[in-house]
């Protein structure tokens, strides 16, 4: 018999067996192609330190291990990898409806100026009440700057890619200007906030280490996103819109209020990656508490393959080659453009494995 | 037989996954023939023709062309070795110009650039050779889909080919744009080109071939001189059994009114006036058709009554309601099914499973979904169901719609619309891309929907899909309803005469 009717289907291939067959293929597929990515990535960033008369592959470990010293700096990771979990699975959400928002940075300092707002006023609030707020604060204060963009969208059609690129900049110069005006603390030489009140403070995990719940509320938030998106009825409609807005409207879904769902929702994940930076790292407010993470978090959604869940994993992965390329601009003589450069050729590598991992994924 | 065949398969096999679409297919074409390709949806007849033209690269067997054994691993190469390929879904980048597609991937950027204007010249000499009527500098996406499929064919003849493969090009075609491309044909293989052509539609077949191939189960299991059959015949061999061309009706008389349509008015999206004043009425358990040249208002009629384009004026009452204007999501909880027209572009979401194309208006109603999350069981074991009834030719309900062949995806789309247990169904084009097996099938499920008091409402420009199953047939023209016959094949003559406009007959009021 040619085509496989339903009849020789079961016998041959039974049903559990061949769905279970088919999800390790996919796993494998998902686990692999982000490996192998950063593989091929290294393995040419070694080329080319090689090439500038440096002991590439030496390098390339001290990029990966070097970090991995012991817990503290264990922690440290973790802390990197908050920010970068938290925005790369709230982008995966905007991604998989096909909003292309590219102001999470923005978001970020959206969220930590309003964290940085609550968490010096309130004197007197008890932890479990503080923390709280601070936190919502940020988030809220993301899901709003990526209203804005939102708005203009399913309003006027603006796009989402210019005007997101554009409230960053109003972010980062807003930041500026509170903490070089309003908001600065007078006493202080450089231009910062004052101290958030210790009770906004985000605790700690270990007393003597800066790692915070954050990385725990990051986990928690990507795993509900990826139930939210695979299994919820709103994520259904959130992935049709993006697939296919035109048979969303043919089925009856809101496409404008699908899409400012997504938007707020990776907003709000940035802002509280902002708020985390504040109330849980630097305590005040400065002009740059980010490092360029809302950029970084693109990268990480992309090589998750739009999936919260491997987020966890390629946001560890970048916050890992953020360390080691930390370690590396210390202890040795590569000129920080040239661990740039790696990192710009991990990204590209990133890129065109997530293209490959699409096309294995329809061959399987 | 020749000795040496123009193009010769030899015993190709290609599996995909579980799935075998040619398991060990063999055919040969002779130079300077039209050679058609029969078989129900899914026989593989669309997986053979992407193996030939370099799309898809088969496990094993041969292909020789023009004696010398070939493995193409891109359409590129293959059209360098002058055969081409129009494909059942259009293949252009929507925002380009014609011009601009044709060289798209060809070769240095700037070279081409300078060339443009050489071009734009070539395209307009093969558009007037062939009367194709193809602008160079034509916005893909402005083009209708008889433009589009032209621009299609234009691209391969840009190209040079000497072996030329359609994959259902008359499927969206109106009947005239049909009788072009069958002339078409013609005139290419006078110019000593070969043809293969793919189609459901057995009179086209019938009419335009010189051969005959019928595909069953990855395999020509009939190759046939077009002088030596039937259609009747070759419907035999396709399905196994004899096709009912005609269907029993029983002579229920119509019920009440369940869709009333009063001086409807809206426009195109171009903003030009499309459907001016359509009355109608619609009661349970009848099929009304429209028949209609495609481009009279049809797509808009349907559009607007379904809530997917503004309504300008006029009402439109469904079971008594007044569902004018209304958004999708209202209209389809008002008991509202639709079978759309462009089947890619608002009925299924392509790499989506057949699971989740089953339950896109039902996404978050019970059973398929409670408090807030889809339960896939249940949406599992609803959409193994419908697969089951309808015949849909599949893996399994996890797999992406769009890697099912043409015809299952329409299966699916059908078999998801009347799941829903609508009081009215309206259906823009039941049959598009369906086998003629099938098509008896779902027409026989039509009727089922009929007799059990559904309110059908059938736009169509296939006349025989009117006259199969409709009560009465009305006909549009210029965004009008201009009259209203009985589906009796005898005044075929007079539907003619109204879909070109005229009602200078006295006896037809609309
Ligand atoms: N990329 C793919 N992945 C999985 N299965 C596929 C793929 N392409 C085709 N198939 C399967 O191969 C079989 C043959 O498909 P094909 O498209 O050739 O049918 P067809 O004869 O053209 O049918 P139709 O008349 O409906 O267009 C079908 O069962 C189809 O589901
Ligand atoms: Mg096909």
């Amino acid at each position: 018999m040619a085509q496989v009717n339903q009849g020789v289907r079961e016998t041959v291939y039974p049903q559990a067996a061949q769905t279970f067959y088919r999800t390790l293929s996919q796993i494998a597929i998902s686990a692999v192609t982000p490996i192998a990515a950063v593989l091929v990535a290294l393995a040419f960033g070694a080329a080319l330190l090689w090439l500038n008369g440096f002991n590439g592959s030496d390098i390339v470990t001290v990029m990966i291990f070097g970090s991995f010293q012991d817990m503290r700096s264990v922690g440290e990771i973790l802390l990197k990898a908050t920010p970068l979990i938290l925005i790369g699975a709230g982008l995966c959400v905007a991604f998989r409806c096909s909003i292309w928002n590219i102001g999470a940075e923005g978001q970020l300092y959206a969220g930590a100026i309003a964290a940085t707002l609550v968490g010096t006023s309130f004197t007197g609030l008890s932890v479990w009440v503080h923390v709280p707020l601070v936190m919502l604060a940020g988030a809220l204060a993301g899901a709003a700057w990526a209203g804005i963009a939102g708005y203009l969208k399913v309003r006027f059609q603006a796009s989402e890619i210019v005007t997101t690129i554009m409230l960053n900049y109003i972010a980062l110069i807003l930041t500026s200007y509170l903490v070089t005006g309003p908001m600065r603390d007078a006493s202080a030489a450089y231009p910062q906030s004052a101290r958030l009140i210790r009770e906004a403070w985000t605790p700690r995990i270990v007393s003597d280490m800066r790692l915070h719940i954050g990385i725990l509320v990051a986990i928690v938030l990507a795993v509900a996103l990826y139930i939210f998106l695979q299994r919820s009825s709103r994520g259904f409609a959130l992935r049709v819109v993006g697939l296919n807005p035109h048979a969303a409207r043919y089925a009856g879904m809101q496409v404008a209020r699908n899409v400012m769902l997504a938007m707020c929702i990776s907003g709000a994940m940035a802002g509280l990656a902002g708020a985390f930076e504040v109330a849980g790292v630097t305590h005040r407010l400065y002009q740059n508490i980010s490092p360029g993470y809302g950029f970084e978090g693109i990268a990480v959604a992309l090589l998750a393959g739009n999936n919260p869940l491997a987020a966890i994993v390629s946001g560890g992965l970048f916050a890992t080659l953020r360390s080691g390329s930390e370690v590396l601009q210390i202890t040795s003589q590569v000129p920080q453009v040239l661990v740039l450069v790696i990192q710009g050729i991990v990204i590209l590598s990133v890129v065109a494995f997530a293209k490959l991992r699409d096309i294995l994924r329809i061959v399987a | 037989m020749s000795q040496k065949p123009f193009l010769r398969i030899d015993n190709i096999r290609k599996r995909f996954g579980p799935i075998v679409a040619s398991d060990g297919v063999s055919l040969e074409i002779e130079e300077g023939e039209i050679h058609s390709l029969l078989g129900e949806n899914g026989a593989g007849k669309s997986v053979l023709m992407s193996m030939i033209c370099g799309m898809v690269r088969p496990d094993e067997g041969e292909i020789v062309f023009k004696g010398q054994s070939e493995r193409f691993n891109s359409p590129r190469e293959a059209i360098r070795q002058r055969i081409g390929m129009v494909h059942q879904h259009f293949m252009l980048v929507p925002n380009l110009t014609v011009a601009e597609n044709y060289v798209l991937g060809q070769g240095s950027a700037l070279r081409i650039i300078n060339d443009m204007d050489k071009v734009h010249a070539r395209i307009r000499e093969l558009s007037d050779r062939y009367a194709l009527d193809v602008r160079p500098g034509a916005i893909i996406e402005d083009l209708s889909v008889g433009e589009q499929q032209r621009v299609e064919i234009l691209k391969v003849l840009f190209h040079g080919i000497d072996l030329l493969i359609l994959d259902e090009p008359t499927a969206v075609l109106t009947p005239q744009e049909t009788d072009r491309l069958l002339a078409l044909m013609g005139d290419l293989v006078k110019d000593g080109k070969t043809v293969v052509f793919i189609s459901h539609k057995l009179d086209e077949v019938m009419r335009v071939s010189n051969r005959i191939s019928v595909m069953r189960d990855g395999r020509v299991v009939h190759t046939v001189n077009v002088g030596e059959t039937n259609a009747r015949a070759l419907a035999h061999m396709m399905v196994g059994r004899d096709v009912r061309m005609e269907l029993p009706r029983s002579p229920e008389p119509p019920g009440r009114v369940v869709l009333s349509v009063e001086n409807l008015t809206c426009r195109a999206e171009t903003g030009l006036p499309a459907v001016r004043g359509v009355s109608l009425n619609v009661r349970s358990g009848e099929i009304v058709g429209i028949a209609g040249v495609s481009g009279n208002g049809q797509t808009e009629l349907s559009l607007a009554l379904s809530g997917l384009l503004p309504v300008d004026g006029g009402r439109v009452m469904l079971s008594g309601k007044d569902i004018t204007g209304l958004d999708p999501a209202r209209i389809n909880a008002s008991s509202f099914s639709h079978i759309p027209e462009d089947r890619h572009k608002h009925g299924i979401v392509a790499s989506l499973s057949l699971s989740e194309n089953t339950i896109l208006q039902r996404y978050d109603q019970k059973p398929f979904a409670s408090r807030g999350m889809l339960n896939r069981r249940v949406i599992g074991e609803h959409t193994r169901d419908l697969i089951k009834r309808f015949r849909v030719k599949s893996r399994d309900e996890d797999q992406a719609i769009g890697s099912l062949s043409g015809g299952n995806q329409q299966k699916l789309v059908v078999a998801r619309e009347l799941a829903r247990n609508p009081d009215f169904i309206l259906v823009n084009q039941l049959a598009r891309g369906i086998d003629i097996g099938a098509m008896e099938f779902v027409m026989e499920e039509m009727l089922k929907q009929r007799d059990n008091g559904r309110a059908i409402l059938l736009i169509s420009t296939e006349l025989e899909e009117l006259f199969a199953i409709c009560d009465r047939i009305l006909v549009m023209f210029h965004g009008e309803i201009l009259g209203e016959l009985p589906p009796d094949r005898t005044r075929l003559d007079e539907l003619g005469l109204l879909m070109a406009g005229q009602t200078e007959q006295p006896a037809l009021v609309g």
